[in-house]
């Protein structure tokens, strides 16, 4: 047995073993610690981001028997994700308790899935990564079931799992294919069974089409993207928060390690499936989001069509091209913890915001909030200077010197016809007259300058890019 | 004689696995899927996968499938609206899974995978380690990273388990002196004015 690199491994471990402490410090002093599971899990993630801030390797290296991996992809990656999960936690509280249902479960299962996005970010073996993806998605699948007197949560719960399930499976068996051929799970030796041209291509080609599949499941590609609206729309808003923010850098790091390390040198064939995944995924994205007048349904479209344009920036199958959509995803996961975490903050007890009348003059009734919304939304649309601009800019400028011009030009078309709906809210709360007199609310502070500080980063970024980008220029070379 | 062994378990399998989705009553479907996973057994021994096998029987057969029988025979499961739509889905469907078929076939099969092309392993000598001592050497040195994740994957499934099926007793009534000293009359009773009603 090898531990010579255990020390690598030691947030993995902190954040699990703290899960179990939380556990069970919320199974017996539930009554007179009021909210102490909330405060533990803060305190773990954290923890655990200085454990991994602390760790500096500067090549990668692999440990325990070629299970895991320690890159700079890796340490940047799980550092964003402790920072996407904490704001997730805070943002969810005051919605949690007005909903009764803030109980340690909730953060519990939250960290669990966390550790399985941490495991997936350093997989590099066939078993470590399925098995950060099943830790993942079982938590998930609870958490959205958690509110268990509404039938559209345990509808969404029901789809989320059933489909979840068949895209493991279909995952499972382009592995055990690819496993059959190359002989090995270890991803290294994997690319060098392939790299010699002895296997016959088409069936590494079979075996890749079955892993493409699982992986366009996860993500929400079109034409495997039916689960998404409806589990982003039936779910708690907090818990659509968390699966539309943090598992998308897991996704991410999951391509890398697949697509990338793995079966890289198939390169030619999984461009044309991505290419095929993305339009779909950009057209139907764009097209669908405008006639939905939930906002929750809306952002699940906008959530395909932001995949899409992930997915651009994979298959130009250069380091650059990755790096581009790594900022992407970053940027992705940011503009998402706004928007959501706006609609959370709109919620109160007994009132769910989620449609787009909910917006209907937001500027007169709280003009901050209102302002940071627009900040995000004109974000999301790619409209200069935000965050936005320059993730989509990143993409596609990789995708132009890749030689993919039409390509490009289909992209900007699509995000013109996006950019609609993302106005229509803007138009909303700036032009129209509030319907209701709903009450001012009053948010508790951490929440408020939270918020406010996530619009402030993506219009401060906005302005200054470069040092994203060159973060992830830096993890992916 | 392996060979006919290996076709006549698998032909059980395939009919048994038809059977568990085309039959009516659920406890019978129960009863098929448990026939299925021991013909699959069955094949294992044939792979000399002696300890694999054995684990599926105890585990799957003698643990799983009985308390899924429980369940299956404590729910009313009515049959009628799960088989609903079952027969207009399956002309299209057969279609769409004989296609996939053919098409999987056409890849997957004797040509790529025959005998030809993939020899089988020659078998081990009879004095040969087991596999249950093979498994073991690497369960817990090699793999152990994946077998920590797989015990953390099944805590998992009892949390969430317990987070939502658990319901805290709110059926049992019981005394608080504490409120009881200082509840007033008018908390029990309250009188409510009512204008006097007439029958028309």
């Amino acid at each position: 047995m090898n531990l010579a690199n255990l020390h690598l491994l030691l947030p993995e471990i902190f954040v699990l073993s703290m899960a179990c402490v939380i556990l069970l410090v919320d199974a017996y002093w539930r009554k007179c610690l009021h909210g102490i599971a909330y405060q533990l899990s803060q305190a773990t993630l954290v923890g655990a981001l200085l454990f991994t801030a602390f760790i500096s390797v500067k090549e990668p290296v692999i440990a325990l028997s070629g299970t895991f991996v320690w890159d700079s992809m890796a340490k940047v990656l799980k550092l964003f994700i402790y920072v996407i999960t904490f704001t997730v936690f805070l943002y969810s509280r005051q919605y949690l308790i007005d909903r009764n249902l803030f109980k340690g479960e909730f953060f519990v299962l939250g960290l669990f899935a966390m550790a399985g996005m941490m495991v997936m970010v350093s997989a590099h073996h066939f078993l470590t990564l399925y098995l950060g993806l099943e830790l993942l998605s079982l938590s998930l699948y609870a958490m959205v079931a958690m509110h268990r007197d509404s039938a559209q949560a345990s509808e969404a719960a029901m789809k989320y799992f059933v489909l979840g399930a068949l895209a493991s499976g279909m995952l499972l068996y382009g592995m055990s294919i690819i496993y059959g051929l190359t002989g090995s799970l270890d991803l290294t030796t994997i690319a060098g069974v392939i790299a010699e041209n002895k296997i016959e291509p088409m069936l590494l080609k079979f075996g890749l089409v079955f892993i493409l599949i699982g992986l366009a499941f996860k993500l929400g590609a079109v034409p495997f993207h039916m689960w998404l609206p409806d589990v982003y729309q039936g779910a708690p808003t907090a818990v659509t928060l968390f699966i539309s923010s943090a598992p998308k850098l897991a996704a991410f790091a999951m391509l890398m390690r697949l697509l990338v390390e793995g079966l890289g040198s198939l390169n030619v064939d999984w461009q044309g499936m991505l290419l095929f995944l993305s339009v779909l995924s950009m057209a139907l994205g764009n097209i669908v989001a405008i006639a939905q007048t939930n906002v929750k349904r809306m952002l699940a479209y906008s959530t395909i069509s932001h995949v899409g344009f992930l997915l651009l920036g994979m298959l130009t199958a250069k380091e650059a091209g990755y790096a581009a959509a790594m900022f992407y995803t970053m940027v992705y996961t940011l503009m998402s913890l706004g928007a959501f975490g706006l609609l959370l903050l709109l919620s109160h007890a007994g009132f769910e915001a989620e449609n787009l009348n909910d917006f209907k003059g937001l500027n007169r009734r709280q003009p901050w909030y209102a302002l940071i919304m627009m900040i995000v939304v004109l974000s999301m649309a790619g409209v200069p200077p935000m965050l936005g601009f320059w993730a989509k800019w990143s993409v596609l400028s990789q995708v132009v010197a890749g030689g993919f011009m039409w390509l490009a030009v289909l992209a900007v078309l699509f995000s013109v016809i996006g950019a609609f709906y993302y106005l229509r809210i803007i138009k909303l709360m700036y032009f129209d007259a509030p319907t209701d007199n709903a009450p001012v609310l009053k948010p508790s502070a951490d929440i408020h300058w939270a918020l406010t500080l996530n619009g402030m980063v993506i219009l401060v970024l906005g302005v200054l890019p470069e040092s994203l980008m060159t973060v992830c220029r830096v993890a992916l070379s | 004689m392996v060979q006919f062994i290996f076709y006549l378990f698998a032909t059980v399998l395939i009919f048994a696995a038809v059977r568990v989705i085309t039959v009516k009553n659920p406890v019978h479907a129960a009863l098929h899927l448990v026939l299925a996973f021991f013909s699959m057994a069955a094949i294992w021994l044939l792979l000399e996968a002696e300890f694999l096998a054995i684990a599926l029987v105890l585990v799957y057969v003698g643990a799983v499938m009985v308390l899924f029988l429980f369940v299956v025979m404590m729910l009313d499961i009515n049959v009628a609206t799960v088989s609903e739509g079952f027969t207009r889905y399956l002309s299209s469907g057969f279609l769409v899974g004989l296609l996939i078929l053919l098409e999987m076939v056409a890849v997957v099969g004797s040509h790529h995978f025959g005998l030809k092309a993939m020899p089988a392993p020659t078998p081990m000598a009879a004095d040969a380690v087991v596999n249950t001592v093979l498994l073991g050497n690497v369960l817990y040195t090699e793999y152990v990273y994946p077998f920590e994740l797989a015990a953390i994957i099944l805590l998992v499934a009892m949390v969430a388990a317990i987070a939502l099926v658990m319901r805290p007793k709110r059926w049992s009534k019981y005394v608080k002196p504490e409120d009881q000293v200082v509840v007033k009359a008018q908390d029990r009773l309250t009188m409510v004015k009512m204008t006097a009603e007439k029958e028309s």
